[in-house]
């Protein structure tokens, strides 16, 4: 839609999905969550809030009101924009994106659907039917910047997921780089430290130091650039300061909120 | 062209609108409240006319360049387009402007910014219009731009205009100026630069033009001045004024940036070559480059004052960018060099203020005009003086206050009231907002809001004042008048007072004023706004901050014409003494005791009369910058209470407390409207609304990118209203519009430099700076996907990605 009304592309043909009622549903599959391409940010937040909390917390930062009754995390994925907020919870929880054609459906990581800024791995015959993702384990965290306090493209954001039963934590960084990016090293960092002071058993404070090391090697992640909305500089520096709160804030609601 | 011309539907104008306002000085009930909040309203770009086509302008996508060649002949062949013309096609006058007009209606030969209209179509549907543009092949000769106004004025910079690149230089010596530096204890000084403000309003640029098939053309219109656009379209058609007739339309805000044309003479072009109705209305991008905006500007101050914080002298060098044409950039500069020292006593002062081409956005009329820049400079300079010598920044601003009697810089007798001392200590005496704990707090409550970025961590508070001040009216000679028609009559056995007058109603509330006036004038129940129109004569300009003095004076003029002859009337007919009449309740009245009745006492007739309402004289500046310049002056002091996230450099601005001077409150409502309002726009320019321009292109032209603050971004408002009447103006009135954004945005900085101890010399101040990890904002390389600023504007072909 918002390429349309910049006027940058005249489609031959739009479709409305919004009557496929597939589209639109949600429910379980061997223990995952199969949700309909089609849901929209308000559902989102009302119906899947405690199952899927951070990708609830995005889908309230997106637009207005009004955006979010209307715009689709399938939208989001299509659109495959690196500020896309949707996309950083589905990266943090290995969410898989369901393709559909006359061909058949696959299923792709979503690290791999997102190839490149607005390009997926959709063939022009398929369809975003649905996403798969696990119930949320353990807490998790979405915090996004922007110059205003709502109504804002990310300058820069970042999904957090806390997973107990994988003893592991996921970070995510969006909008400073041509596509969501994982801090693999700042995961790893995070596990070892959780790990080897056997925090997960103890539910122990995480040290300053350890939230401020993790915050830093989320920021040697990022490979931002500078452009209208932020410098490459700041929002280098912003993931990392994210990415230390929100697993702040995290750990401790996993410590029993604390 | 057109094979089969339909006779052209005459348009019916928008109604009168009538209803019981509320009198002088109460709170009324907008009349077009409720259609505007469920989208019942016309505004000029919901006009549409049986047969009517769509206009579409092809603009340059570079800031400089020649014009080699126009071939218009394979858009020309497009079925379903009408006309495409050029500047060979401009009737009358080829160029335009308010007060010089040096702005081409279509560009020939040189193009001077990016956006400025080369060609223009009509075709029966908007995409049909558009596609066209693309088959209107221009050649260019890519010229370098000139983007930098220090660099206009050198020597060897070319020349964008034939009188050369300096638009308006200014120069005020008042007392010994520099000379007296000797006496000043303590000196500061500081270099300030204020960004590229939009007016941002809702209603992009939008009408309708509709021939009359006798060779004149009726326009409906969003406009700020029906006359002024009426005599520069006539001038540029070739025609007499009267073959152009003017009716506002529906206007969805204006700021200053309907002062200008825009579509205007397009559109009644094509109508007149196609003999139909034409609308254009521009989209949200093409409103960008359709209208001008607030002049950026770097400002070099240094002040100088004794031990005790008494000002000594200011010397101030003021740097305005005025863009490619010269929209209303000369009265821009005068205004900021006569507010360059502030609402205070200066004894000593050297102010040069300069205006110059580049081959940037022109720039133009925005809320504020001229008073904002300055303000920001002088305030942050009054911070630092205090800090200097240790002093309280309000304590020093109420020591240096001025006061009636005392001399402005520019040589006038600051006439009363003028009551900046007192102003300041109201914001100083309102209790400040109570510091709730920041952890665990409402995320509404915390900067970045709902987008969750601190639960409280490293948020700190700060405060921070300011003053300003602003003339109202027209100022340096201009014979500043409105025009209003008053009749009254009788409908349905039920006196009526009908209200004719050309002011533009903009949203702020100039339709409900007119209404009070009239009812309170002349005692009746029912009032009735005709549209405004250039039937009746000109009501000047709804701008620096004047309507509600001088229209609403000519309103109040004719209205005591019309009861003076109705007690004239009483006299000749029931031989009552007309001294000691009044009306009230749709009777004339005396002690109280019923006359006779409005209606009786017409007996069916009607009384009319029609007046101008011309303000006192003014005078332009002398050599040295001396002159009793302007008219009126308003004064607004505010204190911002700010909590900045430090490490984020996100910002909350929690609270803002002002007290302002209005002479008299015309409608309670209305005037917190414009309070409001005005500090949400003072609040955009601090912390985020500024036009990026690169090498004279602009990176951000779409609301995605050019932030405004929502209303999560507003704070809660304080006020204290003063009503100190000004003997000269109706009711003791002054202008209310202006003053609430100038020194909004000086006083949300304060506090942001009281929080973070950092300078801050630039605005919008952005998060990188706040967060100290750049200074200056970012320069991209490219346009950012989802903004506009597209090489190719107004080109399809250009935008699809290959
Ligand atoms: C005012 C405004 C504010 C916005 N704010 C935000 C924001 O804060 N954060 C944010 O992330 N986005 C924002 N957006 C962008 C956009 O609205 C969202 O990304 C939204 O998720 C898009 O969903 P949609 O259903 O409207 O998709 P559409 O706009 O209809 O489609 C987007 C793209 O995805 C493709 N697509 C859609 N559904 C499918 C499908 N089922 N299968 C295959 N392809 C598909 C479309 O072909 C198109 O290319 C904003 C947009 C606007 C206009």
């Amino acid at each position: 839609m918002v390429e349309l009304n910049f006027a940058r592309v005249r489609p031959e043909a739009v479709m409305d999905l919004t009557r496929v009622p597939e589209l639109r549903e949600w429910g379980t599959e061997n223990g995952r969550l199969r949700v309909g391409a089609g849901i929209t940010y308000t559902r989102v937040i009302r119906e899947l809030g405690d199952r899927l909390p951070g990708l609830a917390m995005a889908s309230r930062t997106v637009g207005s009101p009004q955006i979010r009754n209307r715009g689709t995390v399938g939208g989001n994925l299509g659109t495959a924009s690196p500020a896309g907020d949707a996309l950083p919870p589905l990266y943090v929880s290995d969410a898989e994106v369901e393709l559909a054609s006359v061909e058949g459906t696959r299923r792709v990581p979503v690290a791999e659907f997102v190839k490149a800024p607005k390009r997926t791995a959709t063939n022009p015959e398929e369809l975003i039917s649905a996403f798969l993702v696990p119930e949320a384990g353990g807490p998790q965290q979405y915090a996004k910047i922007g110059p205003r306090n709502a109504m804002v493209i990310a300058v820069c954001s970042l999904g957090l997921a806390v997973h107990p039963e994988r003893k592991e934590v996921c970070a995510c960084i969006g909008s400073a780089g041509p596509t969501p990016i994982r801090a693999c090293e700042a995961e790893d960092f995070i596990r070892g430290v959780i790990e080897e002071e056997g925090l997960w058993e103890s539910r122990g404070e995480l040290a300053e130091a350890a939230l401020g090391r993790f915050g830093e090697l989320v920021s040697e992640a990022a490979r931002p650039i500078s452009d209208v909305r932020g410098t490459a500089a700041y929002r280098t520096h912003a993931v990392g300061v994210l990415a230390r709160r929100t697993l702040g804030w995290a750990w401790n609601e996993y410590r029993g909120g604390i | 062209m057109s094979q089969t011309t339909p006779t052209t539907p005459t348009r019916v104008g928008p109604g009168p609108t009538t209803w019981t306002p509320g009198k002088v000085g109460e709170s009324d009930r907008r009349p077009d409240g409720v259609p505007k909040v469920t989208g019942e309203f016309e505004y000029s770009s919901d006009m549409r006319l049986d047969g009517m086509l769509w206009g579409a302008t092809l603009r340059s996508p570079h800031p400089h360049a020649e014009i080699r060649q126009i071939d218009t002949s394979e858009a020309e062949d497009l079925p379903g387009v009408y006309a495409v013309l050029t500047h060979e096609d401009v009737p009358g006058r080829k160029v335009y402007g308010m007060e010089i007009p040096d702005q081409p209606v279509l560009a020939w030969e040189k193009v001077r910014y990016q956006g400025e209209p080369v060609a223009i179509v009509a075709a029966d549907h908007p995409e049909t219009a558009r596609r066209a543009l693309e088959k209107v092949h221009v050649e260019y000769g890519v010229l370098d731009p000139i983007t930098d106004a220090e660099k206009a004025v050198q020597e060897d910079a070319p020349k964008l205009h034939l009188s050369g690149n300096v638009l308006r230089r200014i120069r005020i010596l008042h007392g010994e100026g520099v000379g007296a530096a000797a006496k000043a204890d303590v000196v500061v000084r500081g270099e300030y630069e204020v960004g590229m403000q939009d007016q941002a309003f809702l209603g992009p640029e939008s009408g309708l033009a509709v021939p009359d098939g006798l060779g004149g053309v009726d326009l409906y219109i969003s406009t700020q001045w029906l006359h002024i656009d009426q005599d520069q379209v006539a001038e540029s058609l070739g025609m007499d004024p009267d073959q152009v007739r003017l009716t506002l339309s529906g206007v969805g805000g204006a700021f200053g940036g309907r002062e200008d044309l825009s579509m205007q003479i397009h559109a009644c072009m094509l109508a007149l070559e196609t003999e139909r109705p034409v609308k254009m209305a521009y989209n949200r991008e093409e409103s960008f480059f359709g209208h001008v905006h607030r002049h950026p500007a770097k400002l070099r101050y240094e002040h100088g004052a004794t031990r005790d914080g008494n000002l000594v002298y200011v010397k101030a060098r003021l740097v305005f960018d005025g863009g490619a044409y010269a929209s209303s950039s000369n009265a821009v500069c005068l205004n900021a060099a006569t507010f360059a020292c502030g609402p205070y006593e200066v004894p000593n002062a050297e102010i040069e203020s300069h205006m110059l081409y580049t081959n940037n956005p022109p720039c133009g009329a925005m809320r504020g005009f001229g008073a904002v820049q300055a303000c920001f400079a002088h305030e942050a300079q009054m911070d630092k003086l205090a800090d200097e010598l240790g002093l309280d920044p309000l304590d020093l601003r109420i020591k240096n206050a001025l006061k009636p009697g005392d001399r402005f810089p520019f040589g006038q007798e600051v006439p009363p009231p003028a009551p900046v001392r007192e102003i300041l200590e109201r914001v100083k005496v309102m209790p400040l907002p109570e510091e709730q704990e920041v952890m665990g707090r409402d995320l509404r409550g915390l900067p970045g809001g709902v987008s969750n970025v601190t639960h409280g961590e490293g948020v700190k508070r700060g405060v921070g004042y300011a003053v300003g001040f602003k003339n109202i009216g027209f100022s340096a000679g201009f014979d500043d008048y409105s025009t209003a028609r008053v009749r009254l009559t009788v409908e349905d056995g039920e006196p009526l007072v009908e209200v004719h007058t050309a002011a533009a109603e903009v949203g702020q509330g100039l339709l409900m004023l007119q209404a009070q006036i009239a009812r309170t004038e002349l005692g009746v129940e029912k009032v009735s706004i005709l549209p405004a129109d250039t039937r009746v004569g000109s009501a000047g300009s709804t701008s620096a901050s004047r309507q509600s003095y001088v229209t609403g004076a000519a309103v109040k003029l004719a209205c005591e014409g019309v009861r003076e002859r109705l007690f004239e009337r009483a006299r000749e007919e029931l031989g009552e003494p007309p001294d000691g009449l009044s009306v009230e309740a749709g009777n004339v009245v005396r002690d109280g005791r019923t006359v006779v009745p409005l209606a009786e006492l017409l007996d069916g007739d009607e009384l009319e009369e029609t007046c101008e309402y011309h303000h006192r004289e003014t005078h332009p500046l002398d050599e040295n910058g001396q002159g009793d310049v302007h008219l009126q002056y308003a004064f607004a002091a505010h204190r911002a209470v700010v909590e900045v996230d430090v490490e984020l450099g996100l910002v909350r601005v929690v609270e803002i407390a002002t007290a302002q001077d209005v002479g008299k409150i015309i409608n309670p409502q209305a005037l917190e409207g414009q309070i409001e309002g005005g500090i949400a726009q003072g609040l955009g320019l601090a912390l985020m609304e500024e036009i990026q321009v690169k090498e004279g292109k602009v990176l951000n032209a779409s609301f995605t990118d050019y932030l405004i603050p929502t209303i999560l971004d507003m704070p809660t408002v304080k006020m204290e209203v003063l009503e100190l009447a000004d003997p000269e103006a109706p009711y003791g009135l002054k202008g209310v519009g202006e003053p609430p954004t100038i020194a909004s945005t000086p006083a949300i900085v304060a506090a942001l430099r009281d929080a973070t101890g950092l300078e801050l010399t630039r605005i919008p101040v952005r998060p990188e700076q706040l967060a100290g990890v750049s200074d200056g904002p970012p320069l991209p390389d490219e346009p950012t996907p989802g903004g506009a600023g597209y090489a190719e504007v107004g080109r399809l072909d250009g935008r699809r990605e290959t």
